[in-house]
């Protein structure tokens, strides 16, 4: 296909996507109405039946678990798809010792500072916000995304022999499986008694309660577990790729 | 509407034409992790803190981490396709030899 005709197809569907898309967009509701009809319903099952004050995690775990579970394993498949793709090739072969490329020459001792200072911060934010998923604004996502990104602080420092230390591999694997394994497993209770999946079993607690939520905290947990986890397998595998892979019989690597 | 929203959402057009325009990818790695924060901001101005936590997280940690280090990655990495005489010489960032 040429050039021009490329622009005049490319033309033709903006034009078309641009009347329906006018079309549409004057259907919907006004911007900022107080009209949500699935919100306030959301919000009354949230917070006055089932005790837990972060509507977005009860609707998330609890109301609408079955989703979640699907998205979970969208971030489980891509962390096997990213192990598969860079696996070691046979013509690669892993450096047996620790290697000139581990450690950066050029960090500065301030960005080695803040790495080491920020590393029990981070952990210690990524905990609370996978705890307090049901009562804060977070979650099991998000408090894995910021204890996975935690880990390789100390990569920042510019000691990739420190981060491999603090990185047992398997153990993270099977950490992440098992998070991903346990949210199956909490739904799968509600099946086998014959209700719904990931039907909330555990008492609701009170209102603003560490444990409020029934299995909302539980879910939390796993998925902060399965993703902070997955993370870490997931930057693994790429750090491997470039510094510890090396095509058999070249002499040092194409810098 | 208010003013503050509105701004934030001419800094969100602003952010995203500047991650296009910026043709080097690495400094686009750089760039979409500001465009994250925008979003971000964005986000919690029109009330889904939840939603503006995982951005943060997503668009401004993983997303140009994971493109820094894939260009590492294939810059480094020789194709099956490449002679060994071309597999010989040192590439640049942008994975063009010299």
């Amino acid at each position: 296909m040429s050039r021009q005709i490329r622009l005049v197809v490319f033309a033709l569907s903006a034009a078309a996507f641009f009347v329906f898309f006018v079309a549409a967009a004057r259907g919907l509701p006004g911007f900022g109405t107080s009209h949500h009809p699935y919100g306030a319903r959301a919000i009354h099952a949230a917070v006055a039946a089932r005790a837990t004050a972060n509507t977005v995690s009860s609707v998330n775990f609890d109301q609408r678990a079955f989703d979640t579970l699907g998205e979970e394993f969208i971030l489980f498949a891509s962390v096997i798809g990213a192990v598969v793709l860079l696996r070691a090739e046979p013509e690669e072969a892993a450096d047996s010792g620790e290697s000139p490329r581990w450690r950066a020459p050029r960090v500065l001792a301030a960005t080695r500072l803040f790495g080491y200072l920020m590393l029990p911060v981070t952990l210690l934010v990524g905990s609370y916000v996978v705890l307090h998923g049901q009562l804060s604004p977070g979650g099991g996502f998000q408090g894995g995304v910021v204890l996975g990104s935690a880990v390789h602080l100390l990569y920042l420092t510019g000691d990739y022999a420190a981060l491999r230390a603090a990185r047992p591999m398997d153990g993270y694997e099977i950490a992440e499986s098992l998070g991903a394994g346990t949210f199956v497993l909490v739904g799968l209770v509600g099946l086998l008694g014959g209700a719904a999946f990931a039907t909330n079993m555990l008492p609701y607690g009170t209102l603003r309660g560490l444990g409020s939520g029934g299995i909302v905290p539980l879910l939390n947990v796993a998925v902060g577990v399965a993703v902070g986890c997955g993370m870490v397998v997931l930057l693994a595998q790429f750090f491997r790729q470039d510094l510890e892979l090396r095509v058999r019989g070249a002499r040092g690597s194409a810098r | 509407m208010t003013p503050l929203l509105v701004a934030a959402m001419l800094l969100t057009c602003v952010g995203a034409a500047a991650v296009v325009l910026v043709r080097s990818p690495r400094r686009q790695a750089i760039v979409l992790g500001i465009y994250g924060l925008i979003l971000s901001v964005l986000f919690v101005l029109l009330g889904a803190p939840d939603v503006a936590m995982s951005q943060l997280g997503v668009g401004s940690v993983l997303v140009p981490l994971m493109v820094l280090l894939s260009l590492r990655t294939t810059a480094h990495t020789p194709t099956r396709s490449t002679s060994r005489a071309e597999r010989a010489q040192p590439t640049d960032d942008e994975g063009r030899p010299g």
